[in-house]
């Protein structure tokens, strides 16, 4: 049985050469938990082969191999034909949205994910039960051990927010500290500003005085990765449109996002809208201009700061950042510009950590075994510090950094940077 | 498969490592070539034992077992062309125990290749054979087999690290052979028969390999060459002049340009062959005069330019572009067929020769690359298989190149293997005598015929 053809689906090209090598396996983080041909990239290509040459029919069960995939994009980079299994697995979910559309994800990715001011009523009750001091509580007496496992994994990755959304107190223009020299667009992204509403004002202060004027439209949507991710590649480009056109009425040299993920999907408008004459352009401009923070701040003449954090820190490399962005040196070098800081690498920093967005609520055993194995390097460093700029991997990684009663601080790069120009002004 | 059986699997295996749905099935159809046939069932034991009961049912049901590991073969050898049970030994990825004293590991079949290596080298031991599947196939598929690589020029294949090995037989018993002995000659040499059968004569599930200590310095060399036979006739030269490199990998000129369209790497694009020369060794000195040696056969040879790897991270760009080269081609078309013909290593010019002009002859390319010093040479026939034209083109452009290396003394696989794809040819190379024997000695041990039938032996 093939498929209605009047689908957006992957092009031949896309799968066609795959010849099986196997190189993929050796890279796949979901493999190397399974050993399981299905849960490898070679075994998502051949299955959507299968299924768009009408080998196979799209079952539930073949698409849920296409969800079972962290996307960490480990495989597209390995692969020597140049096929993008990580890809191709993405465009399979949307393949199957258009065969079956789960209804619940237009509420999701349509009504409420698109909508800030939804997004923000939607967690009011995360902000009550820290700001209530019922989370105090919780912890006090020692409730989560009446959690069931998974609910306090879950429990655990929750930072602490704020009491008022970021993107209400955030000033649509924060003035640079002394002369201007960059007029700088923020995206704000919905988990980094949401959950981790801190780093992201350090982010803006970090800017302003490093002599950016900056910039913060209020009414940006989600960058689109997780409705791309759930299959909704349709809505995804809607978020990229709305986007575009608003950062279209402000005057920005580049678009700075604090969140891995978000930079990589504001870097593919570009691709993504290239079929339609009328975005084509203004979506490739838009993309051309988008710049992760620490990949900003390493191209400017950056303030070395004066103050001193000492302490051992490591780094974890966000798939999105690094493979998506090729940024990697970056953030490196910006925390090794602190005085103290004694840097030492994680061992495979650049293996996912199993976070993958939602990878722990829709396949915990998987997340967790391989988030077990990047907490069996976290531990090999000695480090007293993770920084890591991506709010997925952040929450995964206290998680992990819980379960194991670890005492590894997880930070933002940029949120160092932060505090050590902090630390210049008030010397502790 | 009806389900009583099922049922009698996940009793052994356990739910989690028996697999049946259309997706399981389909993914566990294939190997690294282009063949593919689904199995009725797969499973995922974590024991010799279970591997045992496994196999026990099958020889009760007549069922084929097919055991594989991360299916990187390039001969079809692990798909299941009559169906039956796929073995896939995965899961059975133990370091059982690493004797520093004895320098012997003991592993399950299912440990990755280059995790093996990376855990001896820790302690200052090595585990040389190093096939380009290296991190992608399995110790126990590397041993059916007997793989080889670049290393095996100066080091030796797989099946010369190989003391002893813990083997499931047809009817489910399970032998150990050798030992922890470096000689041994009680008896047949059954460690030797098991190893590169393919899994037609009984399961691989443990072994004990052989270690040496780790070379400490090595020092690689990049030659280029105006033609092919240039630097075939220098690979000669090399090795009668008595240095044995670690390597002596030679790669035409197709095969640079994709390494370097996929990798760009800065190789080369204007030169016909380079030659990837490695010397190593435990003193830095004894390294470094070697490949300096050898730097100057080469230019005396008509070399157009040698350059040595400054730093280790120069030399690993190096050995991963030669790592990649059979997969890059892929970029050229959308299928390709790499045989691994062996010839005595003065006949190599000779071999190449004749390659380029098969390859005239039938209008599709032969990239050629491959391990000259020990006379293996990869030939890849590049191709549209959906084309029926071009595909019956391919299958007598193989016949020709299997008949150039026995013509030149040679034969038809040197590390691959002979699968399903070199069956055919098996009797031409072997001759009638040595394959009734063969067929004798797969008889006594597998009487039934249910382990990887159809593979390597003519029916």
């Amino acid at each position: 049985m093939s498929l209605p053809c009047n689908l957006t689906q992957p092009q031949e090209n896309e799968y066609l050469n795959c010849i099986r090598c196997g190189l993929c396996l050796a890279v796949c983080p979901t493999y190397r938990v399974h050993k399981n041909e299905t849960a490898s990239p070679r075994g998502l290509v051949a299955l959507a082969r299968k299924s768009l040459e009408g080998e196979l029919e799209l079952t539930p069960n073949l698409a849920e191999q296409m969800y079972a995939c962290l996307d960490c994009l480990a495989c597209n980079d390995i692969c020597p034909v140049g096929i993008r299994p990580a890809d191709l697995a993405l465009e399979m979910r949307h393949v199957q949205e258009q065969i079956r559309p789960s209804g619940w994800k237009d509420t999701l990715f349509g009504e409420l994910i698109a909508k800030p001011a939804r997004m923000e009523a939607a967690t009011l009750p995360l902000r009550i039960y820290q700001s209530s001091g019922l989370r105090r509580l919780v912890y006090t007496l020692h409730l989560r051990r009446l959690l069931p496992t998974r609910l306090r994994d879950l429990e655990g990755m929750l930072p602490r927010l704020p009491r008022r959304p970021l993107r209400r107190v955030l000033p649509e223009v924060t003035k640079a500290r002394g002369e201007s020299r960059y007029q700088v667009g923020f995206f704000l992204g919905c988990a980094q500003s949401l959950l981790f509403a801190a780093e992201s004002a350090a982010t803006v202060r970090v800017l302003a005085r490093n002599g950016c004027t900056v910039i913060t439209p209020r009414d940006t949507v989600c960058c689109g990765m997780p409705t791309a991710g759930y299959g909704r590649m349709d809505l995804a480009k809607a978020h990229a449109r709305f986007n575009i056109a608003l950062f279209e009425k402000t005057a920005t040299d580049v678009i700075v996002t604090d969140c891995a993920t978000c930079g990589s999907k504001l870097k593919d408008y570009g691709q993504m809208l290239a079929d339609e004459p009328e975005w084509a352009e203004r979506a490739a401009a838009f993309s051309a201009k988008v710049r992760d923070i620490s990949e900003f701040l390493m191209s400017i003449p950056l303030e070395k700061p004066a103050g001193r954090i000492a302490a051992r820190v490591t780094y974890h490399d966000p798939c999105h950042l690094r493979r998506a962005q090729k940024v990697w040196q970056q953030p490196r070098a910006l925390m090794q510009l602190i005085d103290g800081i004694d840097f030492v690498e994680l061992p495979e920093s650049d293996w996912c950590c199993g976070s993958a967005g939602s990878q722990l609520i829709t396949h915990y055993e998987t997340s967790l075994a391989v988030l077990e194995r990047k907490m069996d390097n976290l531990k090999s460093t000695g480090a007293e510090m993770v920084a890591s700029g991506c709010p997925g991997c952040q929450m995964q990684l206290t998680t992990g950094i819980k379960r194991r009663q670890m005492d590894v601080k997880v930070v933002h790069p940029i949120a160092l940077l932060d505090q050590a120009y902090a630390r210049e002004e008030n010397p502790q | 498969m009806n389900s009583t059986l099922i049922i009698e699997l996940i009793k052994i295996i356990g739910k989690d490592g028996v697999l049946t749905s259309p997706e399981d099935l389909a993914v566990y159809s294939y190997d690294s070539t282009f063949e593919e046939h689904h199995p009725d069932v797969v499973v995922l034991p974590t024991s010799t034992e279970q591997v045992s009961q496994v196999v026990k049912l099958a020889a009760r049901e007549r069922i084929p077992v097919v055991t594989r590991g991360m299916a990187s073969g390039l001969a079809a050898a692990s798909v299941p062309f009559s169906g039956g049970i796929v073995l896939c030994l995965t899961r059975m990825d133990r370091l059982l125990e690493l004797d520093e004293e004895n320098a012997v590991v003991h592993v399950e079949a299912g440990v990755i290749t280059a995790n093996l290596q990376t855990e001896v080298e820790k302690k200052g031991l090595f585990y040389p054979p190093d096939p380009s599947s290296i991190r992608h196939s399995t110790i126990g598929g590397n041993i059916a087999c007997n793989a080889g690589g670049p290393r095996c020029l100066k080091y030796g294949v797989t099946g010369d690290y190989v003391l002893g090995l813990t083997v499931v037989l047809a009817d489910g018993q399970v032998i150990h052979t050798g030992g922890k002995v470096i000689k041994d000659v009680v008896g047949y040499d059954l460690t030797a028969l098991f190893t590169g059968s393919e899994g037609t004569l009984g399961v691989i599930t443990e072994a004990l390999l052989r270690l040496i200590t780790r070379p400490e310095f090595a020092r690689t060399a990049l030659v280029e060459f105006n033609s092919i036979e240039d630097a075939s006739q220098t690979v000669n030269a090399i090795l009668t002049a008595g240095i044995v490199p670690a390597t002596l990998e030679l790669m035409d000129h197709t095969a640079i340009s994709c390494i370097e369209e996929a990798m760009h790497l800065g190789l080369p694009l204007d030169v016909a062959a380079i030659l990837l020369v490695e010397t190593d060794g435990q003193e830095e000195s004894s390294v470094t005069r070697e490949i300096e040696t050898a730097a100057e056969i080469c230019t005396r040879h008509s070399a157009r330019k040698v350059t040595v790897a400054r730093d280790e991270s120069e030399r690993q760009g190096l050995w991963k572009a030669r790592r990649s080269v059979a997969p890059a081609l892929a970029r050229l078309a959308p299928n390709k067929l790499g045989e691994d013909i062996t010839v005595p290593r003065s006949a190599i010019p000779e071999a190449v020769r004749r390659l380029k002009l098969v390859s005239a002859k039938y209008g599709l390319p032969i990239v050629i690359f491959g391990h000259a010093g020990d006379g293996n040479l990869h030939p890849n026939i590049l191709f549209d298989k959906r084309d029926p034209q071009q595909w019956a083109r391919v299958e007598q452009m193989v016949a020709e190149e299997f008949a150039i290396a026995l013509d030149l003394g040679g034969t038809l696989s040197g590390e691959h293997g002979v699968g399903t794809l070199k069956r055919p040819y098996l009797e031409r190379a072997l001759g009638p005598v040595s394959v009734e024997i063969q067929k004798r000695i797969k008889r006594s041990l597998d009487p039934q015929n249910i382990l990887n039938p159809g593979k390597v032996l003519p029916d």
